[in-house]
């Protein structure tokens, strides 16, 4: 079987051609201008909002305490850095504390769902309903019942970033290739070889988009569980550092809050999209870039 | 690399008057009987639905028989059967080399233990320069040739192919014939091998049951009484030509019996 020499050869010197035709430099010219379109594209449009902000703000004279001038919204940002990294770390806390539970909780209900159907029929329709429930609706009562401050929250952020882990996960664990199945049948695997060898890496991209949309998920869950907690003090977070400055309407802090909220959001898709590229880009079909 | 001693013309295994019903009353095989023996390359031959894939799911014990029986001559233990599906089937966050360790490694046999194995077997279907690479790498051609590197790890009794090289297009699949029995006669396999094509059949088997469906079963066998080795130059030879011509006749009345 040592004539493939030539199937090896086709595949290998595709990587290494030169630009030969029109169309190949169209297409390559393309490819460069939306890569740096990608960046440069969304700057401008931040640039222009910005500048759109500071000439209504000054052409109208609205006074900072209705609207703040962008430049305003910065320098609070810079004079509360304390105070406001301070809130933003308690927030992140709760926010990693309720991923870290979600995946947990998450990924053992669905190995658990996938290991005994019975159970799956039983609790699946709960969590749907918990899923559907709006977390700001259930969170009082949550406050009544829970005495501990970051038990709450936690719980209120956990029960929004859960469902996705969940759901994900099950499908993933679920969509295992039939043929696959059968070789480990034929070669004897038990159940847990087909968990561990099988079913888990065939999930993981699965699990992985559930892990991004819980993300974003834990953090709204933190911040809105903030929301309805109130009480502030040594121990409260950046959605309490917004109703407080509120209150006082001291609205540039309320934007600079604002933003770290929006900015930790960013951040945290950020890394979750590269830890998911870190795991995948060796063999899975959606990290491979194809021409159009 | 013959398993177990198997001395070539001895039985290897028999299909006794096997039914296959799924649900009520699709009667998937009615009556199947199979003589295989060691050294055998057999093809199924028939149209869709006629039961191939069920006869090999019952042979690699993936389903039991509504009724009859499967015989084993011999020791039949797990890995004294291999399968090749259409698909190369690869675990895709795998090497090359990972996936051909699976038998292996589902026996608790380490990778380091089982490597020179592994290489050997890759070596058998030339893919020696890939064990590091992702299927995702690979051509059809190449993971098909993993696929049977897979089949070959545990010295198998038997290798199960179902409609192995359908889904490679014809200048691929002539490649991988030749190389099928290559293969066969350095490593001494016995195959089982189902297809829908003629051409194919006559080329590799020395046995071709052809089946007729509703219910599925065999309708006659034909025998290519041509030894190996066998080479290119079989193809364009007048009795393969023949063959041909009483296999396509043969599946011509077994389609007419049926109606
Ligand atoms: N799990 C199943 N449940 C119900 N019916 C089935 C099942 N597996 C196969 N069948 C039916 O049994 C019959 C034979 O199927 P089988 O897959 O063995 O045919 P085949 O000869 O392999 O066909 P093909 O050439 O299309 O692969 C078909 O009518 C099919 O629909
Ligand atoms: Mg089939």
């Amino acid at each position: 079987m040592a004539h493939i020499s030539d199937e090896i050869e086709t595949s290998r010197s595709e990587a290494s051609k030169a630009i030969v035709d029109v169309d190949e430099y169209r297409r390559q010219r393309r490819a460069r201008l939306e890569r740096i379109g990608k960046w440069l594209m969304p700057l401008i449009v931040l640039a222009l909002m910005l500048w759109m902000w500071n000439r209504i703000v000054t052409v109208n004279e609205i006074p900072h305490y209705i609207l703040p001038d962008p430049a305003l919204v910065i320098t609070t940002l810079a004079a509360d850095i304390s105070l406001l990294w301070n809130a933003l770390l308690v927030t992140l806390r709760i926010t990693l504390l309720a991923l870290a539970v979600a995946v947990i909780g998450g990924v053992g209900l669905a190995v658990i769902f996938t290991q005994s159907r019975f159970v799956e029929m039983s609790l699946f329709p709960y969590a749907v309903i918990l899923q559907v429930t709006p977390v700001i609706s259930i969170a009082p009562l949550i406050f009544i019942y829970v005495d501990n401050r970051t038990v709450g929250l936690l719980l209120c952020a956990w029960i929004v970033a859960f469902f996705p882990v969940l759901s994900n996960t099950t499908l993933g664990l679920n969509s295992v290739d039939h043929n696959l199945r059968d070789l480990f049948r034929i070669y004897g695997a038990n159940r847990w070889q087909e968990l561990v060898h099988l079913r888990l890496p065939s999930a993981l991209p699965y699990f992985l988009g559930g892990l991004r949309i819980a993300g974003g998920l834990a953090l709204i869950g933190a911040v809105v569980a903030e929301y309805v907690a109130g009480t502030g003090g040594i121990n409260s977070g950046l959605a309490f550092t917004i109703l407080e400055a509120g209150y006082r309407l001291n609205i540039p802090r309320m934007f600079a809050a604002l933003l770290l909220i929006a900015g930790t959001g960013v951040l945290i898709f950020l890394i979750l999209s590269l830890l998911s590229h870190l795991l995948l880009h060796k063999w899975h079909e959606s990290a491979v870039k194809r021409e159009a | 690399m013959r398993h177990h001693g198997d001395t070539v013309g001895d039985g290897l295994l028999t299909m006794l008057s096997v039914d296959k019903t799924f649900g009520a009353d699709i009667k998937a095989l009615k009556d199947m009987s199979l003589q295989v023996n060691v050294g055998d390359f057999i093809s199924l031959l028939g149209p869709s639905g006629c039961g191939k894939s069920t006869a090999l799911r019952i042979i690699a014990s993936l389903i039991n028989p509504t009724s009859g029986r499967v015989e084993w001559d011999g020791d039949h233990s797990r890995g004294s059967v291999g399968i090749v599906f259409q698909e190369p089937t690869l675990m895709p966050w795998a090497t090359v080399a990972k996936n051909v360790w699976l038998p292996h490694r589902l026996s608790g046999i380490s990778f380091r233990k089982a490597r020179s194995k592994i290489e050997d077997c890759l070596k058998v279907v030339g893919l020696e320069d890939f064990s590091n690479s992702y299927p995702r790498e690979l051509s059809g051609g190449m993971k098909m040739r993993v696929s049977i590197a897979r089949a070959l790890v545990t010295d198998p009794r038997i290798i199960l192919m179902d409609e192995p090289f359908a889904a490679l297009d014809e200048i691929t699949r002539f490649k991988l014939n030749n190389d099928l029995l290559q293969l066969k006669e350095n490593v001494g396999c016995t195959v089982i091998f189902v297809t829908h094509s003629v051409f194919e059949s006559v080329f590799l088997s020395n046995r071709i049951a052809v089946m007729v469906a509703r219910p599925g079963r065999v309708f006659e066998e034909v025998v290519i009484d041509e030894g190996y080795p066998r080479d290119e130059s079989f193809r364009t030879s007048s009795s393969y030509a023949a063959y041909c011509r009483r296999v396509s006749e043969s599946l011509r009345r077994s389609t007419n019996a049926k109606t």
